[in-house]
């Protein structure tokens, strides 16, 4: 509170103020009304994305960390590979590959059109949660490895000196140590996966993003609705470093 | 089987081929493009990031809570919103100072767009990492530089810059990657780079995954030739320094 009251910064929170009241009563917000209801659904889904997405590119990361860290090379060359290639090309490719390339594909095969799958699998959602996901298990997978190879060497012995199976040390020691190690990471890379999700945008799926895009089309109005959203995403990041650092406080470290 | 096979090899290899029918041209000049695009905006958001990380640095408290405002919010908001808002917002701005000044409405390349849009983004990435670049060069020769009467811009010349660039290029060398894949995002304002001309084709041709294998491995293969040209810089900026193997 105190950093805040420096006379400079009084003067700019008002020039702030000043600029967000001229920006509620000059710009039009007519078309707010009318859109509410479908952004809630947008920003709903875009949080319903991100965090399927993260969870389910954590479970994806974990093994490819463990394969890159310790893995024979059989289990350690694939592991590289994918991660690789999946930081060299931009995602947007990736969705489009996925998105363009498997939906034109699988309409050829009839055992998938005939399966139950189907309905679920002409919609676009499906391809966006896959490369998205398969997007932050590469980045997650480097960053696990170095996290799982950063567990000081003593605490895995001493688990193996008390008798711990292999499964039971990576569960209750490697594998919670390395999380810890990697938290503040993982947050910063949270923030660019909810930065990354406006991309499925591009294949129809309809998060808060394309709401925006919607407005814009519908009414020409062009500053409004990416303010909103740029405010949107800016409390979402807001929201995700704050939680992480809860997250980090719960286990207490040692600073040197 | 092995007919059908050889007969899709055949047809990828002519989708491919560098004239037409093939689509090999419009490939390369959409990679052309996309190189053009992330080197000026690595270029424009390196020029940021130094005033930037000198302003955070050295500034006043008024230079130094803007530039925190600035690099919070770029890093916060998506760079597709961005993108849109600093592409209707820079082109808006340039007609209506045109207009003022009584000349024609102009269209804006996205050529130059793509480059002040990315390289404002990249900025404030940038100014980060300078920042924790100059922290880290150690104090003392800066004081020495000042106490033998060195004027700033000499000082950061000869000293803070070369000093500093050992510990910045790891970061440096992540935002160039980040930027030859930020140039996608200019795909949504259909601008003509690699995954754009990419679409186009694919969609003419309907071959989906011949066309986006193809533009990957072209991405591929940018990163991990500038993978290898940074890491040989980075040797290059570290000579002379005791090595530190087995620390890290």
């Amino acid at each position: 509170m105190k950093a805040l009251l420096q006379p400079h910064r009084i003067v700019m929170l008002a020039i702030a103020a000043a600029i967000v009241l001229w920006c509620v009563f000059t710009l039009r917000w007519d078309w707010l009304p009318k859109y509410l209801p479908l952004a809630v659904e947008g920003i709903w889904r875009t949080v319903w994305i991100l965090a399927v997405t993260v969870v389910m590119g954590m479970a994806l990361a974990i093994p490819l960390g463990l394969a890159q860290a310790v893995g024979p090379w059989y289990l350690a060359a694939p592991a590289r590979v994918f991660c690789t290639v999946i930081r060299g090309t931009p995602l947007l490719l990736q969705l489009w590959l996925l998105y363009y390339g498997l939906g034109s594909l699988f309409p050829q095969i009839p055992w998938i059109r005939q399966s139950d799958l189907w309905p679920i699998l002409r919609q676009a959602w499906p391809y966006a949660v896959l490369a998205l996901t398969l997007s932050f298990a590469g980045y997650e997978g480097e960053v696990m490895r170095g996290a799982f190879k950063g567990v000081p060497k003593g605490q895995l012995e001493a688990a193996k000196a008390m008798g711990m199976p292999r499964w039971k040390i990576l569960t209750r020691i490697w594998l919670p140590q390395a999380v810890h190690r990697a938290l503040p990471t993982l947050g910063g890379e949270t923030v660019l996966q909810l930065k990354a999700t406006p991309l499925v945008a591009t294949i129809t799926v309809v998060d808060i993003y394309a709401v925006s895009s919607r407005v814009r089309q519908d009414t020409y109005i062009v500053y409004e609705p990416l303010l909103l959203l740029a405010v949107v995403y800016m409390v979402i990041t807001g929201i995700i470093v704050l939680a992480f650092r809860a997250l980090e406080r719960r286990v207490p470290s040692r600073i040197a | 089987m092995e007919l059908i096979g050889a007969a899709g090899a055949a047809s990828t290899l002519d989708l491919l081929a560098y004239s037409p029918p093939g689509w090999g041209a419009n490939l390369l000049r959409g990679l052309w493009n996309s190189i053009l695009i992330a080197g000026g905006a690595f270029g424009l958001g390196l020029l940021i990031g130094i005033f930037g990380a000198y302003g955070k640095l050295y500034g006043g408290p008024v230079l130094r809570d803007l530039l925190a405002v600035y690099t919070t919010v770029v890093r916060a908001v998506p760079e597709l919103v961005l993108i849109l808002i600093l592409y209707y917002a820079v082109t808006d701005a340039v007609n209506q100072a045109l207009i003022a000044f009584g000349h024609e409405r102009i269209q804006i390349s996205g050529l130059a767009a793509g480059i002040v849009v990315l390289g404002f983004v990249q900025g404030a990435y940038a100014t980060e990492v300078l920042r924790g670049a100059i922290l880290a060069v150690p104090p003392g020769q800066i004081e020495a530089a000042r106490a033998m009467g060195m004027p700033a811009t000499l000082l950061a010349r000869r000293i803070t810059l070369p000093l500093m660039l050992s510990y910045a290029i790891p970061g440096l060398a992540n935002l160039w990657l980040v930027a030859t894949k930020d140039t996608a995002l200019l795909a949504v304002v259909g601008f003509g780079e690699l995954t754009q001309e990419t679409r186009q084709a694919a969609g003419a041709t309907k071959a989906y995954f011949t066309f986006f294998m193809a533009a990957g491995a072209l991405y591929l293969t940018l990163s991990l030739v500038s993978t290898y040209l940074f890491a040989r810089l980075e040797r290059h900026a570290r000579r002379g320094q005791p090595s530190v193997g087995g620390a890290r």
